[in-house]
């Protein structure tokens, strides 16, 4: 069933786009530039007349069509696991991300309607990781090295099993911090980069200073938690390239992510440069998420692959 | 307000369930009765206020504004400069005066023409102005373009409205004294403009040259309050006699 694996990577994808997009609604400062919800102007939102989605609307009404499209994707996914995925457990995961994504719909319509309150525009970005990490987590399910690698995965190495989980909660924690830091207007609390108020450590406090140090500080904690698995896998698993390519793949974009974070208190905040740290930091969050899933792969039921596509036949015929 | 915010949240929940366009669901809060006060003094004793408002240092360069995000901007806006900081031989435009001490426990007539914030090549006109609580502000959209006009109090209540038809107009009153209340347009971010909202009708902006005149007030003792919007506020003491005009000068440094 290869086309629903790529449909869930089609779907993980949009969802990157999507948040891009929501990244450059706040980054450009036009969350209200469409005043009513779910209606753009008064117009049915696809009907919306593309030569009116001028200065801030490009950025607010885009959101809105791709939001609209991923929502639309994710109910014919459901459909298609609850047709064609014989596993009970995961037309379930699917129905958690329809869920997600309607719940994210309704907190972006309450942001609208609402002027932006602080606790929404952090959910809202809250709940888009959860839902990225729903896409990219049945992206994973449905892959065929998920079926294949099920044998080689059998271990008993409680480091790496505590590293690989803890991983994607603590990055999860760090883009929450962030997020809290950019919708409270914290970005520029610290204005210098690498250095903290011309030091290493703040030398005075208010809740934008510590928000934004608690950040760099979570920054720092995570880089060194990725090598350290990197490391850790290096030495006692070299032969699970599963693994081992992932954690790669963070190591390398936890310091993209890194330089892009200094770069945009650097830049003042440059839209381009911020949402490329927002989006950044979501492809961590799903890699870690990949690592920790692998990691754990023998905790999942087992499934003979064969017998998963005979099932199909029978079930679809 | 705990009950209008219940309301919209069953607005949405509603719209949602349709799923289909339709309003905002805003609700418009009605003008509040206006009371026909009486003068609180006899216009036979009042005196006025004439000043002028300088600028010490060199007046910022206005900063050249980018409007191509909308090509109706771009193409037909005839004024792309920055207007925080207008003016010229140290005198200093668009700073909002009114009496801020001294007028406590008095009533005065409620205003009633209207005024009107228009939004014009993609600039709001004016761009500093004040009203009296209760008075209707008309706000009209000049232009081919969309705007939303988005006002950021503290005191009133926050709106968000769209005009996305040239023409289209729609009023506005505040309830409750508020300087300064902040306009903005979320599509076009250099659209900005400032209202103080004040309880009686003793208030005026600076022209280019400076000046100011406040007319018809009871005699008395003031304290009178100069706003800038990039350069602050600065307050003085005054005192209006019968017949009389007491002159007053404030002088804002930039450094
Ligand atoms: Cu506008």
């Amino acid at each position: 069933m290869t086309w629903l694996h790529n449909y869930s990577r089609l779907l993980a994808v949009a969802t990157v786009l999507l948040i891009a997009a929501g990244g450059m609604v706040t980054s450009t400062g036009a969350g209200l530039s469409v005043p009513d919800w779910p209606s753009s102007y008064g117009y049915f939102m696809f009907a919306f007349p593309l030569s009116s989605m001028v200065g801030g609307i490009f950025y607010e009404h885009g959101h809105r069509l791709i939001a609209s499209t991923v929502g639309i994707l994710t109910i014919g996914l459901v459909i298609c696991l609850w047709l064609y995925d014989p596993r009970r457990w995961m037309r379930w995961v699917g129905v958690a991300a329809l869920v997600t994504v309607i719940l994210q719909g309704i907190m972006g319509g309450i942001t609208v309607l609402y002027f932006l309150p602080t606790p929404v525009s952090i959910s809202h970005a809250g709940i888009a990781q959860i839902f990225f990490c729903l896409t990219v987590s049945l992206a994973l399910f449905t892959s065929p090295g998920w079926h294949k690698t099920y044998e080689a995965t059998k271990h008993n190495d409680h480091i790496i099993s505590t590293l690989a989980t803890g991983l994607p909660i603590l990055i999860y924690v760090q883009i929450l911090i962030g997020a809290t830091m950019r919708h409270t207007g914290a970005g520029l609390a610290i204005p210098d980069f690498p250095l903290v108020l011309g030091g290493l450590v703040p030398h005075t406090w208010n809740f934008s200073i510590a928000i934004h140090f608690l950040h760099r500080l979570g920054g720092i904690i995570t880089t060194l938690a990725i090598f350290a698995t990197l490391g850790h896998l290096l030495t006692h698993h070299r032969t699970r390239r599963d693994l081992i390519r992932p954690t790669w793949f963070l190591a390398l974009l936890v310091v993209i992510q890194v330089g892009l974070g200094g770069w945009t208190v650097l830049s003042q905040r440059a839209p381009l440069i911020n949402t490329a740290h927002v989006v950044t930091g979501a492809i961590v969050l799903a890699s870690a998420l990949v690592l920790g899933l692998r990691v754990n792969r023998h905790r999942f039921p087992i499934e003979n692959p064969l017998r998963l596509s005979t099932t199909a036949t029978r079930e679809t015929s | 307000m705990q009950k209008r915010t219940l309301w919209k949240l069953i607005s949405v929940l509603t719209m949602m369930a349709a799923a289909c366009g339709g309003g905002d669901g805003s609700s418009e809060d009605p003008a509040p009765p206006t009371e026909a006060a009486a003068p609180a003094f006899d216009p036979a004793t009042a005196g006025n206020i004439s000043g002028m408002v300088m600028i010490d240092g060199e007046m910022p360069a206005a900063e050249e504004l980018t409007m191509n995000s909308d090509p109706v901007c771009a193409m037909s806006a005839t004024n792309t400069m920055s207007n925080t900081f207008v003016g010229g031989n140290g005198h200093l435009g668009n700073v909002f005066i009114y009496v801020k001490e001294g007028l406590e426990g008095q009533s005065f007539p409620a205003a009633t023409e209207t005024v009107t914030l228009n939004q014009e090549g993609c600039r709001y006109t004016p761009h500093v102005f004040g009203v009296q609580v209760g008075q209707t502000v008309q706000i009209v959209n000049s232009d081919p373009t969309l705007h939303n006009i988005h006002a950021t109090p503290t005191e009133n209540d926050e709106f968000n409205m769209g005009q996305p038809i040239q023409n289209m107009t729609f009023e506005r009153t505040f309830d409750s004294p508020e300087v300064m209340v902040p306009f903005k347009c979320d599509v076009h971010g250099w659209m900005n403009a400032y209202v103080g909202v004040v309880a009686h009708p003793y208030f005026a902006t600076t022209g280019q040259d400076g000046m100011f005149d406040i007319s018809s007030l009871p005699p008395g003792d003031y304290v009178i309050e100069a706003w800038h919007e990039a350069l602050g506020t600065q307050t003085q003491n005054i005192t209006v006699t019968t017949g009389g005009t007491a002159e007053v000068s404030f002088t804002f440094t930039v450094s």
